[in-house]
């Protein structure tokens, strides 16, 4: 069991390796580098660069080695906590991205939460009723979901709610909140806002996980140990909560492995069409602009965030699942 | 009292079931001498939501193959007098009988808002003729015409006929949609057949060789699936050079789209490969001496190629999502390049959108493309295993 959670703790390092790699090449790739970029600012705001500064910044950033020495001097810079500046906004990228963050895996998490508080009683009522009137509704509706892509059903939602119900219903806060400090009256006020955006997000991840929990359970239904539980007369809601629901519980836990990706990408989209203050607005526009020391670093957080949540659930998968659990022992 | 007796016919009482026997043998031959692809169709076609989706799709790539036929007004042609004109019903009949047409519209200002606004005016009608005259375009890239499906008589459509209304630089909404098909059918077939050449080639190696092969491979795909897409995808879509063409563009998104791509695909083969490793028929093979490649082309892929393609029919919908989502962003596709996505762009702003909803317009198809090509996929899965 040790093993295995250690063998899953290497790999997830071995992830986050990976994606640093990646967000350094996404720093690296457009033509040009930070240096270049700044002495155009500093030469659009009217200020004269001599070739001796330009020079001095290169060395200073050490933009004159290979490519592999830069990357490694970016490491050695964020494990001092330096994860370099803005050209745009001028300040350090940590203080940029700051609060978005928190809010960003606010939004992810309550839209997981979403995901299984959906899932897991229609799933079940799918399948113990299968073939029912609201099974069908649930799998037409289920179908839908997956179908309109999130950014998609927001803009939609948006539309409904404004020519509707005359409201802006984007954002997180509430005009009044929104430049306040934090405060358990904005903490309020940010939970009163955080289901619109959760459901959009989780719809279609819950479509995903009522029909695979339906089929498990269906799977698990027709099994001998429930006939003989039921010919025991044990009282049904008990027979198919006890051990036919845990048995199908699995999916719930091995997809969210899939379902966090899946979501913290959705939400950079949908983050857009609500006008969150997340980290998806910041990340647009920071590629936009080029001022790729931001969207590196974002992509690199976005990119731990995941594989964290991955990681938790691989150990949660084993430590409901035998089968993973002793799989090595065989 | 001697009557004649009929002569008694003789009457089964089991005659019913003996017909029904006679039946189920001549079905089970039927069954048991039909090809696998017979087989894989008769399933298949009992799947009615995956017949109806298959004829969604075809109908679809057919729109794309017409698309300038179907279009009446130039897609790219921008008139600011036409800016943001609401959709146009189209009246079918006109005193009883068949004469399709259109309310013309008339332009006034808002006394209010001095705003350009249209109206329809019931008593000016505009006919519309098939096969009318319109904007010249190469017919299939073939030959040069300026025939439309649709049209009016002087051929200047654009004036007059707006089935879907226009967007903010007056371009007709509908002729866009109509465009728009192309580049998003296209590069999903694009993306799918990059990532199936990507997934069958690595699934292949890794499901053939197993070992430290496999594992190497089977960790990338891990790696690659636990990175969030749509950030990566971002960062390397920004990171194009802004001055590249649009096939350029093009041919980048497919690979990007593709880097993700494959891993579904990479699993789905190497999950087969390891199950018919164990198969007789491979052992029986392998025993009477045939080639490697020999046993992989004739003898394992027949029984595979069936999963592979249900699998691509479902990973063409999430590329079709993806490319629409990052044009949606302004980070695919870029005008003038025509895709649903770059449509949507449009309907970014919600006061826009609240004002004249048919910028919306574009996203019917996405959902309907998307949910065809998933019910044909589960089809084609379930039919993919016709013993099953």
């Amino acid at each position: 069991m040790l093993a295995y959670a250690i063998r899953r703790f290497l790999l997830a390092l071995l992830t986050i390796w990976a994606i640093s790699v990646l967000a350094f090449a996404i720093i690296q790739l457009p033509p040009g580098d930070y240096v270049t970029a700044y002495i155009a600012q500093l030469a659009s705001s009217g200020v004269d660069v001599t070739p001796e500064f330009a020079e001095n910044l290169r060395q200073q950033y050490g933009l004159d080695s290979p490519v592999w020495v830069q990357y490694l001097k970016w490491m050695e810079q964020i494990s001092r906590g330096n994860f370099g500046r803005s050209l745009e906004w001028r300040a350090p990228v940590l203080d940029m991205i700051g609060d978005r963050l928190w809010l960003t895996m606010a939004v992810s998490l309550s839209a997981v939460l979403f995901t299984w508080a959906l899932a897991l009683p229609i799933g079940i009522y799918s399948a113990v009723r299968q073939y029912s009137i609201a099974d069908y509704i649930f799998t037409f509706i289920g179908f839908i979901g997956l179908a309109v892509p999130s950014f998609l059903l927001a803009l939609i939602l948006m539309y409904v709610g404004f020519r509707y119900f005359g409201a802006n219903i984007g954002g997180l806060f509430s005009p009044e909140y929104q430049l306040a400090d934090w405060s358990p009256g904005k903490v309020w006020d940010l939970i009163k806002h955080l289901p619109l955006p959760a459901i959009i997000l989780g719809m279609a991840g819950a479509a995903q996980l009522i029909r695979i929990m339906r089929a498990n359970l269906l799977d698990e239904l027709r099994k001998p140990y429930v006939i003989t539980a039921r010919a025991k007369g044990m009282s049904e809601f008990r027979l198919i909560l006890k051990y036919p629901v845990r048995a199908a519980l699995n999916p719930f836990v091995s997809t969210l492995g899939y379902l966090f990706p899946f979501i913290i990408s959705g939400s950079i989209i949908v983050a857009l069409v609500l006008s969150l203050p997340t980290i998806g607005p910041l990340l647009l526009r920071a590629l936009v602009s080029q001022d790729m020391f931001l969207a590196g670093t974002i992509v690199l957080f976005l990119g731990i965030m995941t594989v964290i949540g991955t990681f938790i659930s691989d150990i949660l998968l084993m430590w409901i699942d035998p089968r993973i659990r002793f799989e090595r022992r065989e | 009292m001697s009557k004649a007796k009929p002569p008694p016919t003789y009457e089964s009482p089991f005659q019913s079931e003996l017909d029904e026997a006679t039946f189920a043998t001549a079905a089970e031959e039927r069954v048991s001498v039909a090809t696998q692809w017979q087989l894989m169709w008769w399933r298949f076609r009992k799947h009615r939501l995956a017949m109806i989706s298959a004829f969604v799709i075809i109908a679809f790539y057919l729109v794309a193959l017409f698309a300038d036929f179907l279009a009446y007004a130039d897609p790219h042609k921008t008139e600011a007098f036409r800016s943001l004109i609401a959709p146009q019903p189209i009246h079918f009949f006109d005193e009883g009988r068949f004469s399709p047409h259109v309310f013309a519209l008339v332009g006034k200002r808002d006394p209010r808002t001095f705003k350009r606004v249209y109206e329809p005016d019931p008593t000016q009608k505009v006919a519309l003729r098939f096969f009318a005259e319109g904007y010249a375009y190469k017919f299939l890239g073939l030959f040069k015409t300026n025939r439309h499906l649709i049209g009016v008589e002087d051929g200047n459509a654009e004036e007059l006929i707006f089935l879907l209304g226009t967007d903010q630089l007056g371009r007709d909404l509908w002729s866009r949609m109509m465009v728009a098909c192309r580049l998003s059918l296209m590069i999903g077939l694009a993306g799918v057949a990059l990532s199936l050449v990507l997934g069958v080639l690595l699934g292949g190696i890794s499901g053939l060789y197993g070992g430290a092969i496999d594992t190497l491979i089977q960790r990338l795909i891990e790696i690659l699936r636990s990175i969030p897409t749509i950030p990566l995808w971002m960062g390397l879509a920004a990171a194009m050079p802004r001055d590249w063409g649009v096939v350029q563009v093009y041919f980048a998104i497919t690979v990007i789209l593709s880097l993700i791509g494959w891993t579904d695909l990479a699993r789905v083969v190497r999950g087969r490969f390891l199950a018919l490793r164990e198969e007789d028929f491979v052992l029986a093979a392998e025993l009477a001496g045939v080639g490697q490649m020999r046993i992989i082309l004739r003898h394992m892929a027949p029984s595979f190629l069936s999963h592979i393609i249900a699998a691509t029919t479902l990973a063409l919908p999430n590329m079709i999502i993806s490319e629409t989502a990052l044009s949606f962003l302004g980070l695919g596709l870029r005008p003038p390049a025509v895709s649903w996505g770059v449509l949507l762009q449009d309907a970014q702003n919600i006061q826009t959108v609240a004002i004249s909803p048919w910028l919306l317009s574009a996203a019917i198809p996405v959902v309907i493309v998307i949910l065809a090509f998933n019910f044909l996929g589960d089809g084609l899965r379930d039919a993919a295993d016709p013993y099953g």
